[in-house]
């Protein structure tokens, strides 16, 4: 009796982790966006969960239209991502020189604009998302059953993850990209248009919280608030991981992952706040968060 | 305010002077029945038309103009008319009691009805009790029913969680039943686990296990192996709104449908669209009406009638329909009373047996809960569905009996 209990609880904690990992790489997707925009233009992005909740949106809108899911995770994020680039170009640029404050604000406010803006098209209930045909069931692990379409959001996060490292560590752009993070100005007297990369890495970082949006859809309802809590989450693994690190994103997403499945586990009522004590203990001991430059963005 | 009636200057001073005149002057030709007959009968009506339970707030208000368009069409109070006074309490208890105090205070509201949510809910009730107004409360809650927070003002047309949890209880427990409950950790969470538990002790059904969520919990992943894990025959998920929708489209992705079946407290239209038919199918639960009553009960049918013809073929939603009920049954009563006077309206409710949408219904003397109907439904399979709204079948309809309710000893009233 006793073995056989043992053996339940070793899975049901080796099946916790794994969910941990799962619920990690949702964060790892927004965290990322996040955390380009910040290291890149020095703007805290509070419009990033809305950008978020307009993804599963536009989701619906192209799978509404097309009837794929396919079409849905590749247009939806481009759609959005369009739309980052009218913001970055027709309201961030104009606050260049301004307080670092004005572009907190501004995407403060437009977050909001964002919520109530889908509210008028699309009504304040939510819709529903089905998850596609093609990923639904449960896929058994060995040590438990797990949905086949989580699997799926974990295996497209991997995906992205590669596809960002090529792109900033091993091509000519992501070296500027790099170098324009570290110093502009210096980016700027070799003759390099800088605006254009902001441009650019803004509307980058909004099309990846749009392709989280399109694929938390499926797994959440899609609602206008559902940025809000989304929001709160991406900050706290920003901030762990260190603002700006890429490296700190992954690894503070799939490390808060873990921690709130396990409190999960032990203290289900706590699964939330876990996150926020994990970040306060981080910022304890190391300030400037897991893999963060100490000063930086100040 | 001082500062902007100076600003004005004195040409509203003198028109004011002059409309008081005039005023002065009809009551002195000895008008005064005449005037006061002809003022309209004003009924406010807080509700959360902004924010996340809008649709629901619209449902309530479409609802409740139709009442007052009835009570208008048929003659109003001896020829006395009632208006609709809509205001947007934003889901907020602070803005809810502005709005309520502004309602009584400015507009001279003669009756309050409304709020959706529990906390807001109360705040007005709060207002209305200290301003001695009658308020007809549509939220579900177990609190108001309470001593600490009735007054003889207070009136609850909604359904209670422990209503609610009883009748899903009574059609889906059984002697030995393995129950396993996720509940949000807020009072509406955990009133409605201590509704289901109260019942299956009752019962005898068994607890395999009870998972409190955090309120407004986006993702229940990390709760699923456990919840498998209790291997229970029923899971049953006592939350609200976003968080039900959520939870169970969560449960099924998990595929703990196929080894348990999904109960909640109340099951609603809304959420039941926006979460959509699968992730629905065959989940039980209660609520106050589903238009697809009318093939037994004339009432609903008159109600839905009425509904689809006011409003371009609609149907009416089980929130909406409190709108209804509550308006329909309190200008029942100003017409019993013949005046708008709150003492005698109180009396007249307390003594109005009204069937206007389900069935007749009551409230009951020592806390003025509407004794009405429970529907117990289940969600539809898509393939199974005649036509977009027709999401539920219904189960049963437990009839209205004070047997479902608290007794008033229990909740503190002294008879």
């Amino acid at each position: 009796m006793t073995s056989a209990f043992a053996a339940l609880d070793l899975e049901l904690i080796a099946m916790q982790l794994f969910s941990g990992v799962a619920l990690g790489a949702v964060f790892v997707m927004l965290a990322l966006g996040l955390s380009i925009i910040f290291g890149m233009l020095g703007i805290v992005n509070f419009a990033h969960g809305n950008f978020f909740m307009v993804g599963a949106y536009a989701g619906v809108f192209v799978m509404e239209r097309t009837g794929s899911f396919w079409a849905a995770l590749l247009v939806g994020p481009l759609m959005v991502g369009a739309l980052g680039l009218l913001v970055e170009r027709f309201l961030i640029r104009p606050l260049a020189g301004r307080s670092p404050d004005d572009p907190l604000l501004l995407t403060f406010g437009l977050g909001y604009v964002l919520v109530e803006g889908v509210r008028i098209l699309f009504g304040s209930d939510g819709l529903p998302f089905a998850t596609p045909e093609e990923l639904s069931g449960v896929a058994d692990l060995g040590i438990g059953y797990f949905p086949i379409y989580r699997l799926f959001v974990v295996g497209v996060v991997a995906l992205v993850l590669v596809v960002l490292w090529y792109g900033l560590e091993r091509t000519r752009l992501g070296l500027i990209v790099r170098a324009g993070a570290r110093d502009p100005e210096i980016l700027r007297v070799l003759g390099i248009d800088i605006q254009r990369l902001w441009l650019w890495v803004f509307g980058l970082g909004i099309a990846l919280a749009a392709l989280g949006g399109v694929l938390a859809a499926p797994m959440r309802s899609v609602n206008p608030e559902m940025g809000n809590v989304v929001l709160g989450e991406a900050f706290a693994v920003t901030v762990i991981g260190g603002m700006g690190s890429l490296m700190g994103s992954v690894v503070a997403g799939l490390l808060v992952g873990i921690v709130v499945s396990m409190t999960a586990l032990v203290a289900p009522e706590m699964a939330s706040i876990a996150m926020f004590a994990f970040m306060a203990l981080v910022l304890l001991i190391r300030p400037q968060g897991l893999f963060g430059k100490p000063g930086l963005g100040v | 305010m001082i500062e902007q009636g100076s600003r004005h200057g004195s040409v509203s001073r003198r028109t004011l002077v002059r409309g008081l005149a005039a005023t002065g002057a009809l009551a002195g030709i000895g008008m005064p029945f005449v005037a006061r007959a002809a003022e309209p009968i004003r009924i406010g009506f807080p509700t959360p038309v902004t924010g996340p339970f809008g649709a629901e707030a619209k449902d309530q208000i479409r609802s409740a103009e139709l009442a007052v368009k009835q009570f208008n069409e048929a003659g109003g109070l001896n020829g006395r008319m009632a208006e609709l006074l809509v205001r947007d309490d934003k889901l907020n208890p602070g803005e809810a009691a502005t709005r309520t105090l502004e309602l009584i205070e400015k507009d001279k509201a003669h009756f309050i009805v409304g709020a959706l949510s529990s906390a807001v809910q109360l705040s007005v009730n709060e207002i209305t009790r200290s301003r001695k107004v009658l308020y007809v409360s549509i939220s579900q809650s177990d609190t108001i029913n309470e001593a600490k927070d009735f007054s003889r003002y207070t009136f609850h047309e909604a359904l209670n969680p422990h209503m609610t949890t009883a009748a899903v209880a009574k059609h889906t427990f059984k002697k030995g039943t393995r129950v396993a409950y996720l509940a949000a950790d807020y009072a509406y969470g955990h009133e409605m686990l201590r509704g289901f538990k109260r019942a299956a002790a009752a019962i005898g059904a068994e607890t395999a296990g009870e998972i409190l969520h955090p309120f407004g919990a986006p993702d229940y992943s990390t709760f699923m192996p456990r919840l498998r894990s209790m291997r229970p025959d029923i899971l049953c998920i006592c939350n609200f709104g976003r968080d039900q929708a959520n939870s169970i489209k969560q449960a099924n992705d998990f595929g703990l449908k196929k080894a348990a079946r999904i109960v909640v407290p109340v099951l609603l239209h809304n959420q039941r669209l926006a979460g959509g038919a699968d992730a629905f199918e065959g989940v039980v639960g209660a609520s106050n009406y589903y238009w697809r009553l009318e093939e037994t009960v004339p009432s609903a049918k008159a109600f839905n009638d009425a509904f689809r013809a006011a409003y371009a073929n609609a149907i009416p939603t089980d929130y909406g329909a409190y709108g209804y009920t509550a308006v329909r049954s309190l200008l029942m009563a100003v017409k019993a009373a013949g005046d708008t006077d709150t003492d005698k309206v109180i009396a007249a409710l307390e003594g109005l047996t009204y069937d206007v949408a389900k069935g007749p219904e009551r409230y009951r003397a020592c806390d003025h809960q509407a004794i009405q109907s429970v529907l117990i439904t289940e969600s539809r399979k898509k393939s199974e569905m005649q036509g977009e709204a027709d999401l539920f079948r219904i189960l049963e309809v437990e009839a209205g009996s004070e047997a479902a309710l608290r007794t008033c000893d229990e909740l503190g009233h002294r008879a």
